[in-house]
C-alpha cells in the first residue's frame, strides 16, 4: 500500500531485459528435463526385444549431464542479481515508455 | 570380519561424527560460521535425501527393475533444477515466517491452525515411520551380513538384538546434538557438519566400489557395457505409468519428506546456497547413481542367485576379497541410514512436541504457560518424541517382518508425504486456498494412502483381512485396496498414488472453492502467496497496550532463555527509544516477537500463548481491509493522491505566476524610482550649477540674464516633471476627478491641433481630416480628452522624420464608440519597442530628448483608462499611427 500502482515501462534496459530472460530460462529448465525424461516412454523399450538398458542408460545420463550443465550457467548468472528484485522494472531511459 | 571388531569401527566411527558435531558446535558458538554456512555444507547436508535406501536398495532396484531407480533421483532433479518455481518460495516464506516444520508452514499458511499442525504431524509420523524402520533394517542386515562369529565364541546377536541397539543408538545421538538448541532458527550445525561428512563417506564408498567394480572386476567402461548387455537387466521393462508417476512422487517427495524440509528450508542460511545446490545437489544425484546399474549387473553375474540384491555394494567386495573396501562401503551404508534417521527424527520431534505436546498441555495448564518453565517441557518432549519416533520405526520393522525389498518401503512413505503436495503448493500460490480445503484435502489423501498402500504394506490378514482384498469391506466390490473404483489393472503403488493425489487435490480444491477462511487466513495466505512483494508480511493483530511487557518478558525467557529474551527486548526497546529491557507492546512489537516465538516452538502455539496473555488477536477493520480490498484501496489511495497532487501543481503554478508578477513590480517600480532620480536630477544639476555661478557674481549682464533665463527653463521643466508625475498618480490611483459634460469632437480636435503648433513652430505638417465624421457630440471630460489629442499631435510633430511630413486624423463611429485615429507618414516605431511605448519614462530615442520626461503616453493611458476608453498602437498604417477610443457616452462611474 505504500506504493501506488505503476503501469509498468514498455521498453527495459538491457541488462534488465537479459536478467528477466534469465529468469525465464530457469522456469523452463525443468519443462526441457521433464520432456526430455519422458522421451524413454516414446521409444516403448518393453515393447522390443533390443538390449535397451545400456543405450537408455547413457541416454538418461548425458542428459542428466547437461541438465545440470545447464542449471549452473542458469543459477550463477542469477546467482549475483538475486535481490534485485525491482531492479527490473526500471524503464530505458533511452527508448522511453 | 569378527563382529565385535565390527562394533568397534562402528563406535569409532560414531565418535568421530561426535567430534566433527561438537567442533562445529563449538564454532558456531564462538561466532566463526564461516564454511559451516557455506553453499558446499548446505548441498551436502541436502544428501540426506540418499538414505540406506539409495546405498543399498538401488542396486537391489536396478537388479529387479532395470533403469527404473533413476525416477528417485530424476526427479529431485527436477525440482532442483527448477528451484525458480517452488524452492524459493519455500525457502524465502521459510525465513520470513520463521517456519520450523513442513507442519508449522502449513498450518502457518492456514492461519496458524492447530487442526492442520496435527494432520500434517500425524501423516508425517505414519509415513516416515516405515521409512525408518527401512533403515534399521538394512543396518541391521549390513551387520548380518558382514558379522562372523569370532573363535572366542563371542557370535553376533540376531537381527532383531541389533535393530534393537542401533535404534538405541541413534536415538542417543540425535538427543545429545538435536535437541540442544530450542530455537528450530538457531539451527543445528553439529549436525549439519557431521551429516555433510557422512554425505562424503557415503559418495566416496559408493563410487570406490563402482570404480572397483568397472576398472578392475570389468575391464572399464566399454567391457561394462558389453556386460550389461549381457546381463538379466538387458532389456529393461519401462512402464510409462511408473516412469511418470515415479518422476512425480519422487520430486514431491524431495519437497515433502519432513527431513528433506529440514535441511533445506529450516537449516538453509543464505537464499543464495539455493542457487548453488540448484545444479550441486542434482550431481551428487547424479555421482551417486552412476554405478548402480554396473554393480547390478555385477553382482547378479557373480553372485549366486540366492544373494540378496539389496546387499551386492556389500557382498560384492566381500566375495572377491576386498576387506577394506567392504569396511568402506559399511561405513557409507552405514553413514546413509544414520544421517536420514537422524534429521527425520529431529524434524518429526520438533512438529510433535510444538503440535501436539505444546497445544495439548496448553489447553490442559493455560496458567503455566506463562509462569512454567517451558523451554525444559519443549525439550524433554522433544527427546521423548525421538525415541517414539524411533521406537515405531522399530515396531514397523517387526511387523513387516523385516524380509520387503527395500524399496518397495521407501515408495510407500514417498507417496505418503507426497499428500502435503497439493496443500503446500496451492498454499503458496494460490490465495483462494482455505483451512478446510487443505484438511480435507489431507485427510481423505491420507486415508486412502493408508488405506490401499499403508496398511496392505503388512501383508494380508496382518491388519486388512485377506477377504477384503479379495472382495472388498462388507462385500463392496469397488472399494478393494488394491483395485478402488473397479481400477484393477493398474500396479498397486501406481493405483495408490493416483488415487490418494487424485481425492486429495479434488477434496481440496472443492474444500477451498466452498469456504470461506477467516482472517487470519486471509492475511497469512496473502503474506504467503505474495512474499516477494512484502518486506514482511505478517498479520498485525496484537492490541495495543492489553498485555504486560514485564509478562511478556517472562514468558519469552521459558522459551528463548534469558539471554537471548533479554537482548531481544532490550533491542527492541532500544528501537522504540526506549531505555532498559521494557519496549511498549505496540502491535509492531508483539508480532515480531510472536515470530520469534514461533522460531522454537511454532506458529501455531507461539500464537496460543501470545493470546494467554494478549487477550485474543484482534484484526483490525485496516487490516481487513488490507486483505479484502487491497487493490481497490491502492487504487482509492493512488487517485486521493493524484488530485492532491493535481491540487498542489495547481497552487504551486498559482504561486509562481504570484511571484514572478510581484518581481515584476519589484523591478518596475525600482526602474520607475531610478529613473525618477535621474529625471530629477539633470535638471537639479544645471540649476546648481548655473546658480554657483551666478553667486560669484563679475559677471556681464548678458551671461546673467542668460544664465539667469536657464536656470528658469529647468525649473519649468523640473514644475512639469512633477506636474505629470502628480497627474500620473492621481490617474493611476483612480481618483481624478472628471468633468463630464457633451463636447464637439471636431472643436477638441481643432483645440488640440492649436495647442500643438507650439512644439516644434518651425516643421509645417499637412493636416488630412474629415470633418463631416468629426461632427459628433460625446458625453466625456473634454479637456481631458484634449490632452490625450495634443499628446498623440505633438509626439507625431516631435519624432515623424519624413521630409514632408504629414498627420492623418480619421474619426469613425462604431457602436457605442467613437474611435479617432492619428496616423503620420514616418518611419513609425519598431515591432519590439510597440509593448513599450505607454511605459513610464519610455522614449525610444534619446536624440530629441528635450521635448519631455517620457511621461507623455503613460498618462494617456492612464487619461483613456479613466475615460473608459482605450489608446493603442496602430502598426501597418505606414508611419506611427494611434487609435483612441472612447465611449459615445461616459456615465459617471460612482455618482
Amino acid at each position: 500500500m505504500s506504493q501506488s500502482p505503476r503501469t509498468p515501462p514498455l521498453f527495459l534496459r538491457r541488462a534488465s531485459y537479459r536478467q528477466r530472460r534469465r529468469r525465464d530460462a530457469a522456469r523452463l529448465l525443468p519443462v526441457v528435463g521433464l520432456f526430455l525424461m519422458l522421451l524413454p516412454v516414446l521409444w516403448a523399450p518393453q515393447d522390443t526385444f533390443r538390449r535397451d538398458t545400456a543405450p537408455d542408460g547413457i541416454y538418461l545420463f548425458v542428459i542428466w549431464a547437461v541438465l545440470i550443465a545447464l542449471a549452473m550457467l542458469v543459477s550463477r548468472s542469477l546467482n549475483t542479481a538475486d535481490e534485485a528484485d525491482d531492479a527490473d522494472a526500471s524503464p530505458d531511459p533511452g527508448q522511453g515508455t | 570380519m569378527p563382529f565385535n571388531i565390527l562394533v568397534l569401527s562402528c563406535l569409532a566411527y560414531v565418535i568421530f561424527l561426535f567430534a566433527v558435531a561438537w567442533a562445529a558446535e563449538r564454532r558456531a558458538d564462538r561466532g566463526q560460521l564461516g564454511w559451516l554456512q557455506s553453499p558446499l555444507i548446505y548441498t551436502l547436508s541436502l544428501s540426506i535425501y540418499c538414505t540406506a535406501w539409495t546405498f543399498y536398495g538401488a542396486v537391489g532396484y536396478a537388479a529387479r527393475s532395470g533403469l527404473e531407480f533413476l525416477t528417485i533421483y530424476l526427479g529431485p532433479t527436477l525440482v532442483f533444477v527448477g528451484w525458480w518455481w517452488v524452492l524459493r518460495k519455500l525457502v524465502r516464506i521459510g525465513r520470513q515466517q520463521r517456519v520450523t516444520s513442513i507442519a508449522d508452514l502449513i498450518s502457518s499458511r492456514f492461519g496458524k491452525s492447530n487442526l492442520l499442525g496435527v494432520i500434517v504431524t500425524v501423516i508425517a509420523v505414519v509415513a516416515a515411520t516405515p521409512y525408518i524402520a527401512l533403515q534399521l533394517q538394512s543396518v541391521t542386515l549390513s551387520f548380518s551380513v558382514f558379522a562372523s562369529p569370532t573363535d572366542d565364541g563371542f557370535a553376533p546377536p540376531g537381527t532383531e538384538a541389533t535393530a534393537v541397539w542401533v535404534a538405541a543408538g541413534l536415538a542417543l545421538f540425535t538427543i545429545l546434538f538435536g535437541t540442544r538448541n530450542l530455537d528450530a532458527k538457531e539451527q543445528h550445525h553439529g549436525i549439519v557438519t557431521a551429516i555433510a561428512v557422512e554425505a562424503v563417506v557415503k559418495l566416496v564408498a559408493l563410487i570406490a566400489v563402482g570404480v572397483f567394480v568397472v576398472w578392475f572386476m570389468a575391464d572399464g567402461p566399454a567391457d561394462m557395457i558389453a556386460r550389461i548387455d549381457a546381463s538379466d537387466i538387458a532389456d529393461w521393462n519401462l512402464q510409462p505409468g511408473r516412469w511418470a508417476g515415479l518422476l512425480f512422487a519422487a520430486g514431491a517427495a524431495v519437497i515433502c519428506l519432513p527431513r528433506m524440509f529440514q535441511v533445506m528450508v529450516v537449516e538453509n542460511a543464505d537464499e543464495r546456497h539455493l542457487a548453488t545446490a540448484s545444479w550441486a545437489f542434482p550431481l551428487y544425484l547424479f555421482a551417486m547413481s552412476m554405478f548402480i546399474v554396473p554393480i547390478a549387473v555385477m553382482g547378479l553375474e557373480r553372485l549366486p542367485s540366492s544373494a540378496n540384491p539389496d546387499m551386492f555394494v556389500l557382498t560384492l567386495p566381500l566375495s572377491e576379497g576386498q576387506g577394506a573396501l567392504a569396511m568402506l562401503a559399511f561405513l557409507g551404508g552405514f553413514s546413509s541410514a544414520t544421517s536420514m534417521v537422524i534429521v527425520e527424527s529431529i524434524a518429526l520431534a520438533t512438529m510433535v512436541s510444538n503440535h501436539i505436546v505444546m497445544p495439548v498441555w496448553l489447553r490442559l495448564r493455560p496458567a503455566k504457560a506463562v509462569s512454567g518453565d517451558v523451554r525444559r517441557l519443549v525439550l524433554l518432549s522433544r527427546r521423548i518424541s525421538i525415541g517414539v519416533v524411533l521406537g515405531l520405526g522399530y515396531a514397523y520393522y517387526r511387523m513387516s517382518g523385516g524380509s520387503a525389498a527395500l524399496a518397495a518401503i521407501g515408495l510407500i512413505a514417498f507417496v505418503g508425504v507426497a499428500q502435503f503436495l497439493p496443500a503446500m503448493i496451492f498454499g503458496i500460490f494460490w490465495r483462494g486456498a482455505t483451512r478446510i480445503g487443505a484438511a480435507l484435502g489431507m485427510s481423505v489423501g491420507f486415508v486412502v494412502w493408508a488405506y490401499t498402500l499403508f496398511l496392505p504394506s503388512f501383508g494380508p490378514d496382518a491388519v486388512i483381512p485377506a477377504m477384503v482384498f479379495v472382495e472388498g469391506p462388507f462385500g463392496i466390490d469397488w472399494l478393494r485396496p488394491r483395485a478402488l473404483f473397479g481400477v484393477s489393472t493398474m500396479d498397486p503403488l501406481l493405483h495408490a498414488l493416483f488415487w490418494s493425489m487424485t481425492l486429495n487435490t479434488a477434496a481440496f480444491l472443492a474444500g477451498s472453492l466452498f469456504t470461506f477462511p477467516g482472517p487470519v487466513e486471509r492475511m497469512q495466505g496473502a503474506a504467503f502467496v505474495r512474499v516477494f512483494d512484502t518486506a514482511s508480511g505478517s498479520p498485525r493483530g496484537w492490541e495495543r497496550g492489553v498485555a504486560e511487557p514485564e509478562d511478556l518478558l517472562v514468558m519469552s525467557q521459558r522459551i528463548m532463555g534469558d539471554d537471548d529474551a533479554l537482548i531481544f527486548f532490550e533491542a527492541e526497546a532500544k528501537g522504540q527509544g526506549k531505555a532498559g529491557y521494557l519496549p511498549d507492546p505496540t502491535s509492531d512489537f508483539m508480532a515480531r516477537l510472536e515470530r520469534r516465538l514461533a522460531g522454537s516452538v511454532g506458529a501455531a502455539t507461539a500464537h496460543a500463548m501470545m493470546s494467554q496473555l494478549a487477550g485474543r488477536a484482534t484484526v483490525t477493520v485496516e487490516d481487513l481491509m488490507a486483505v479484502a480490498s487491497e487493490s481497490a484501496q491502492i487504487m482509492e489511495y493512488s487517485a486521493r493522491l493524484e488530485s492532491q497532487q493535481e491540487e498542489v501543481t495547481r497552487t504551486a503554478r498559482a504561486l509562481r505566476e504570484a511571484n514572478e508578477k510581484l518581481m515584476q513590480l519589484s523591478i518596475q517600480k525600482d526602474a520607475f524610482l531610478s529613473q525618477i532620480s535621474h529625471e530629477l536630477r539633470t535638471p537639479m544639476t544645471s540649476i546648481r550649477a548655473f546658480s554657483e555661478i551666478l553667486t560669484e557674481g563679475d559677471l556681464p549682464p548678458e551671461q546673467v540674464a542668460n544664465y539667469g533665463r536657464i536656470i528658469h527653463d529647468e525649473a519649468k521643466r523640473l514644475t512639469r516633471l512633477l506636474d505629470d508625475l502628480l497627474d500620473l498618480s492621481v490617474l493611476e490611483n483612480g481618483t481624478v476627478q472628471l468633468n463630464l459634460g457633451l463636447a464637439n469632437l471636431s472643436q477638441m480636435i481643432d483645440r488640440a491641433l492649436a495647442s500643438a503648433s507650439h512644439t516644434k513652430p518651425e516643421r509645417s505638417f499637412v493636416i488630412f481630416r474629415d470633418l463631416p465624421m468629426e461632427n459628433i457630440f460625446i458625453r466625456t471630460d473634454a479637456d481631458r480628452l484634449v490632452q490625450v489629442f495634443i499628446n498623440l499631435i505633438s509626439n507625431a510633430r516631435k519624432y515623424c522624420d519624413a521630409t514632408a511630413p504629414e498627420l492623418r486624423i480619421s474619426v469613425r463611429q462604431r457602436g457605442g464608440r467613437v474611435t479617432v485615429d492619428f496616423a503620420d507618414n514616418g518611419s513609425g516605431i519598431p515591432k519590439e519597442s510597440q509593448a513599450l511605448i505607454f511605459e513610464k519614462f519610455a522614449r525610444l530615442t534619446d536624440q530629441t530628448r528635450a521635448g519631455g520626461a517620457g511621461l507623455g503616453l503613460a498618462i494617456c493611458r492612464e487619461v483613456m483608462a479613466n475615460l473608459g476608453g482605450t489608446i493603442t498602437y496602430l502598426p501597418g498604417q505606414g508611419g506611427a499611427a494611434f487609435r483612441v477610443a472612447v465611449p459615445l457616452r461616459l456615465e459617471r462611474k460612482v455618482d
